[in-house]
């Protein structure tokens, strides 16, 4: 139990140290692999909590994908960040007041949570329907039973997105030579030839 | 205190959603950092998701965190591909210079 706490605070402390230094990083490289140091311990809490499918896909979807991708748009970018920093200081005393309220009605409210009576009987997947399954043989089962439809929308959100993202970011540069197949394959050899009669002694 | 309960799991993610919170204030010029709240915002509620789940012997939670996984993958690679295609038209990716695409 000792051991359960002291995991827990130290995935939590670095969790939160970490996000903080997202955010007040100079140098947005930082930021990103920050920003990777915070979802490699929030996969530690998921597996502490039980949930190792998640964790695990947490790791592979947000470090291995979100947040290179990331890393690779600042890197791609040629910005002055410094530039972007200018001025930033004017709205913190805002962001402070309303970050704090915010946390302090958070607090209050999820500080001393209690279920509800009859919440334990009305469960939508409960765990103990999969005896001896491990977590991700139940998740399955679940995922591809009661919540087939929407896992076939979430791979038709993934869908769109993908194709958004290259229809955005695809551009046509004129004035660059480019292979086209379809118009060698239209061309025909009187478009690219001409014959000319050439008597002797004369030139073309 | 040494009993790690729901409470502190919800504590957790109030704390790592006001810093997503916050770090839009203090960044309120540099899109990417602001995406990358967007990012910590969701990882708090996704902490809230797998934690009742946990605690509520539910499985229902664990599911809803990966579609919030797909959802948060998906808005990244959107977002990330917009500013490629602004920052390639005006040379900056300023929040200000953003608002001059309207109309």
């Amino acid at each position: 139990m000792i051991i359960q706490a002291l995991a827990f605070y130290l995935f939590a402390g670095i969790l939160t140290l970490s996000s903080l230094m997202v955010i007040t990083a100079r140098n947005p490289v930082h930021s990103v692999l920050f920003l990777i140091l915070a979802f490699f311990n929030s996969a530690g809490l998921f597996v502490l909590l039980g949930a190792e499918f998640v964790g695990m896909i947490m790791v592979i979807v947000y470090v291995g994908a979100v947040a290179v991708l990331f890393l690779f748009v600042v890197m791609m970018l040629d910005i002055s960040f410094a530039d972007l920093r200018k001025g930033a200081m004017q709205y913190v005393p805002v962001g402070l007041f309303i970050g704090a309220v915010l946390l302090a009605e958070l607090v209050l409210v999820y500080g001393a949570w209690s279920f509800a009576p009859g919440v334990k009987e009305n469960l939508a997947a409960p765990v103990l329907r999969f005896e001896g399954a491990t977590n991700a043989q139940s998740l399955g089962m679940v995922l591809y039973t009661d919540y087939v439809l929407a896992f076939q929308l979430a791979g038709l959100v993934l869908f769109v997105a993908m194709i958004g993202a290259i229809v955005l970011t695809l551009r046509k540069r004129p004035g660059i030579r480019k292979q086209s197949v379809a118009a060698q394959q239209r061309c025909k050899a009187a478009d690219v030839l001409e014959v000319h009669k050439v008597s002797p002694g004369t030139g073309v | 205190m040494l009993e790690v309960g729901l409470e502190h799991y919800l504590t957790l993610a109030a704390v790592l959603f006001t810093i997503g919170v916050f770090g839009m204030f203090l960044n309120r010029k540099n899109v990417i950092v602001i995406l990358m709240s967007v990012e910590l915002m969701l990882l708090a509620v996704n902490i809230n998701f797998v934690a009742f789940s946990a605690y509520l012997n539910d499985l229902a939670g664990q599911v809803f965190t990966m579609f919030i996984l797909t959802v948060a993958a998906a808005e990244a690679a959107i977002g990330l591909a917009i500013l490629v295609v602004f920052f390639r038209n005006k040379g900056s990716i300023a929040v200000e210079d953003i608002s001059e695409m309207k109309g």
